[in-house]
């Protein structure tokens, strides 16, 4: 459950930029192959955010799908599949895309 | 860091921009009161482990400086990890001082095995953390005071999850899979085995007794991580543990 000590993160950044105002939303950039659950960042949210300005804030999640490059075919894909492999064989690939963890921004009152 | 090129440090991590003025929310509700709705959109484009990310690095070069290498032991639970290490700083004898941070949710049991060797160590509890993280091993290394030059173990929690997304600071990543687990492990924790600089196979003095497929383990592994180091031993049975003492010899 990693994604509680990740909202936990979340929340503590934001506080730290816009202080203890009211926030109306969230937004939120979480790649498809960065690991991370965001029903249970949904889930965090409510519980991190309580007490603080975050507490009600609509949270927008955008999830970037992956890509990769492959190395021994020189060939761009897309990929959300952890199991990063190119059609060719190949596990040799740069990823482009889809390990965003990022608080994109804030909306605030 | 900048979300653009990468640059910077702390300050150029995050960029405040106001992008537009007081602007009406969106959701339609009736309005039969008068109030202020306004709201405005503050940029951030942070890393959302930030953070943990300036610790870790502040970590490595505390270590660097000194000479220090940090080795981070990470498993499920019951993967052998403390039996593992029991053995090493054993064989490791008087050749490189060497102490140990021990992360468990409760307890100092994995702390007291590793005292018996006769090593300093330093227990984490992480109580409800599923992880170590590195605001909690820069904690553990200033309690530990390791001396200039030496060899310190992290045993992580004992968990495939969560301690593969935070950088503790650490200068190698080290991953124990057991024959006792399934073979296809990897394929169901790819983002652990994809961080790991070696794989140790523990437990191999059990393989007549278990349906283990060891190809079928260590071929997942490479298509997660190509350019892995993988070795099989049994901390019991001493299977492999001098490849493993090549290893830390040349970290």
């Amino acid at each position: 459950m990693h994604e509680l000590a990740i909202t936990e993160s979340i929340v503590d950044a934001i506080v730290e930029k816009v202080g203890d105002g009211p926030v109306a939303a969230v937004r939120l950039e979480i790649g498809r192959l960065s690991g991370v659950v965001t029903d249970s960042i949904r889930f965090c949210f409510g519980l991190v955010a309580a007490g603080t300005g975050l507490d009600g804030a609509r949270l927008d999640i955008d999830e970037p799908s992956g890509r990769a490059y492959c190395r021994d075919c020189r060939r761009e894909f897309a990929l959300d599949d952890p199991i990063m492999l190119c059609d060719c064989g190949s596990a040799d690939l740069d990823i482009l895309a889809g390990q965003e963890l990022r608080i994109v921004s804030v909306e605030v009152r | 860091m900048c979300s653009t090129c990468g640059c910077g440090g702390e300050d150029a991590s995050t960029r405040v921009t106001l992008v537009d003025g007081p602007q009406p929310h969106e959701h339609p509700h009736p309005h039969d009161h008068t109030h202020d709705h306004a709201t405005r959109t503050v940029l951030l484009e942070q890393d959302i482990l930030a953070k943990n990310d300036l610790l870790a690095a502040a970590n490595r070069h505390r270590l660097a400086e000194r000479g220090i290498t940090a080795i981070n032991l990470m498993s499920s639970p019951g993967s052998g990890k403390t039996t593992l290490l029991e053995r090493t700083v054993t064989d490791l004898g008087d050749r490189r001082e060497t102490l140990v941070i021990e992360g468990d949710q409760e307890t100092w049991l994995d702390a007291e095995r590793i005292r018996s060797t006769g090593r300093k160590v330093v227990q984490i509890n992480t109580g409800a953390g599923c992880h170590l993280d590195a605001e909690m091993f820069g904690r553990g290394l200033t309690e530990l005071a390791p001396p200039d030059g030496s060899l310190v173990f992290v045993e992580n929690v004992g968990n495939l999850v969560c301690p593969a997304l935070f950088d503790l600071g650490e200068s190698a990543r080290v991953v124990i899979i057991s024959v006792t687990e399934g073979a296809d492990k990897p394929a169901k924790y790819p983002y652990m085995f994809r961080t790991a600089d070696l794989v140790l196979l523990n437990k191999v003095d059990l393989l007549p007794y278990v349906d283990f497929d060891v190809d079928l383990c260590l071929d997942l592994i490479r298509r997660l991580r190509p350019d892995v180091e993988m070795l099989a031993v049994s901390a019991t049975r001493g299977d492999g543990l001098d490849a493993w003492q090549s290893w830390l010899a040349d970290h």
